[in-house]
């Protein structure tokens, strides 16, 4: 019951933030929006007892990237004259058609009836071995290699940043300039 | 899980709750003192014995002030704002472990609000979403003086989140040895300081030294520190709010109690964070008790004495450092986060690592 009043809750929040996203005329509130939806996300992990996983999505998506979404939004600012025009030919016949088929679908599982509802972890279920636990022995053992390249790509990201901002068609830019 | 069960969990969260009041409360008044008797002041003298009653009248003021509401505000984001900055800071409390789990009944009631498995990781993600409360406080006055402390604000929480989090990581990494495997939670963490380094390192002559973590991470703890009083925005790194500069920073456009919401987030985060410091260097709740020779009563109160008594400690080291340093310049700050504090954190976590291996694996060509 507490499950399915929180599913409630936190469901509406996320898609009302993302409804937010897309029709909002200030960036900022766009932002917000966005942050609301990545924590309402979060909250569904927790009732679902993936306690790391909505640690990790609260501190890296609505942490971090987010702080950084506002804090470009607000040092550039946005000119309020944007450019509206759509450049994706027959977007919006896409989307409605795509809309369309993935409700279907829920509307088709719905009406067939199969699936089931997996209760979620109470507050008196016990977690075998840890969450954190669960999570780093399969990764650092059976998936360390995709690990490590995961690892090397974001250096490589990280490095290729710096470069961009750094160098500027084979200058070296002067310090302070 | 019964009636009782339930009752004692929301009795945890309203011990919580008051006690970071009740906490607030006093570190008003006892910075305000401590400041004065530094600067050869008096200090609050006129509401109760000592003015100790000065915040409770300052409080009640702020209470019944009008509130103004400047008319280029955002007011949606206006309004949210004061509740972002307190809801986080009363949550962040929640996860550390203030005492010995005590025994009432046949039921062992842990002493913390709850004891989280991803603990530390909590503590993070809320000092991450108290952020936001900055963020949208300066955007939302409409206003460029509280824009430019939120701007500052941001840069600041980001550049010493990293570090902050890497001293965190020399810690876990160094709990991991001292028990059974890796731990994030902040009680587990408590617990594998008992006793003292004389008996782990099976040196009797060093018997007297409390097994802390403060010892063998001496430097990750002076790192969190300093990062701690970035993070709470408090001088000398209080860019956010510098009066000189920015009038009041992202809350010179709040009045009555929405600015009193600031004001309690950032000193109930002071206590936060000593305690977090208290929790993970200095042994959390250890301390001598007295088993047996002591009535029960005494020794089951004084372990939440001993954390208390170390995380004043600390505290008066920020009232200290705010009272005798000058404020950073902008540019110092994000060079001291970058160029001196991260790079110093990476630092000494591979040597940690190193030691570590070394203690656990033995040397690598024997």
């Amino acid at each position: 019951m507490v499950e399915l009043v929180l599913f409630v809750i936190t469901a509406v929040a996320a898609l009302a933030g993302a409804v937010t996203v897309v029709t909002a005329r200030n960036p900022v509130h766009s932002a917000m929006g966005l942050f609301g939806t990545l924590f309402s996300l979060a909250v569904i992990y927790v009732v679902n007892l993936a306690h790391l996983v909505a640690a990790v999505q609260v501190i890296v998506y609505a942490g971090a990237v987010m702080t950084l979404f506002l804090f470009v939004i607000m040092l550039i600012g946005v000119d309020k004259a944007e450019d509206t025009s759509e450049h994706l030919p027959r977007q919006r016949t896409l989307v409605a058609v795509l809309g369309a088929a993935v409700g279907l679908v829920v509307v088709a599982l719905i009406v067939s009836g199969r699936f089931v509802w997996v209760p979620a972890g109470g507050g008196d279920v016990e977690i075998p071995n840890g969450t954190v636990q669960a999570v780093a022995e399969p990764l650092f053992t059976t998936w360390i290699l995709a690990f490590e390249v995961t690892a090397l790509l974001l250096t490589i990201a990280a490095a290729g940043a710096i470069a961009l901002a750094y160098f500027k068609r084979g200058l070296i830019r002067e310090e302070h300039e | 899980m019964d009636a009782i069960d339930l009752l004692i969990v929301v009795a945890r969260v309203v011990v919580v709750f008051a006690l970071l009041l009740v906490v607030t409360l006093l570190n008003v008044w006892l910075e305000r003192k401590i400041v004065a008797d530094m600067q050869n002041r008096i200090g609050p003298d006129r509401a109760g014995p000592f003015g100790i009653l000065q915040t409770l009248a300052d409080g009640m003021k702020l209470f019944f002030k009008e509130q103004v509401t400047p008319r280029k505000v955002e007011l949606g984001v206006y309004l949210l704002a004061p509740f972002l900055a307190v809801i986080p800071a009363l949550l962040t409390f929640m996860v550390v472990p203030w005492g010995r789990p005590i025994e009432i009944a046949g039921r062992v009631v842990p002493l913390q609000g709850t004891d989280l498995n991803i603990g530390l990781l909590f503590i993070l993600a809320m000092s991450s979403v108290g952020v936001y409360a900055v963020v949208m406080a300066g955007w939302s006055s409409g206003s460029k003086y509280p824009l430019l402390g939120g701007v500052r604000a941001t840069a600041q929480a980001i550049s010493y989140e990293a570090a902050m989090g890497l001293s965190m990581v020399a810690v876990v990494m160094f709990t991991a040895t001292a028990g059974d495997g890796g731990t994030l939670s902040l009680a587990e963490i408590v617990a594998r300081q008992q006793g003292s380094w004389g008996d782990a390192l099976g040196i009797p002559a060093l018997g007297w030294i409390p097994r802390w973590n403060l010892f063998p991470e001496l430097v990750a703890f002076g790192i969190f520190l300093i990062a701690a009083v970035a993070e709470t925005n408090r001088a000398p790194f209080d860019l956010v709010e510098a009066e000189q500069e920015l009038v009041g920073g992202f809350h010179t456009e709040y009045s009555g109690i929405r600015f009193a919401m600031f004001f309690l987030a950032e000193y109930i985060n002071i206590f936060t964070m000593s305690a977090i410091a208290t929790t993970l260097f200095l042994g959390g709740w250890n301390g001598p008790t007295w088993e047996g020779t002591v009535p029960a009563v005494v020794s089951a109160v004084l372990p939440t004495v001993w954390f208390l008594v170390k995380t004043y400690a600390i505290i008066l080291v920020f009232f200290w450092v705010r009272a005798t340093l000058p404020r950073l310049r902008y540019d110092q700050l994000m060079q001291l986060g970058w160029k001196r504090l991260i790079p110093g954190a990476f630092v000494w976590l591979i040597l940690s690592t190193v030691v570590i291996g070394i203690r656990q694996f033995g040397w690598p060509w024997t």
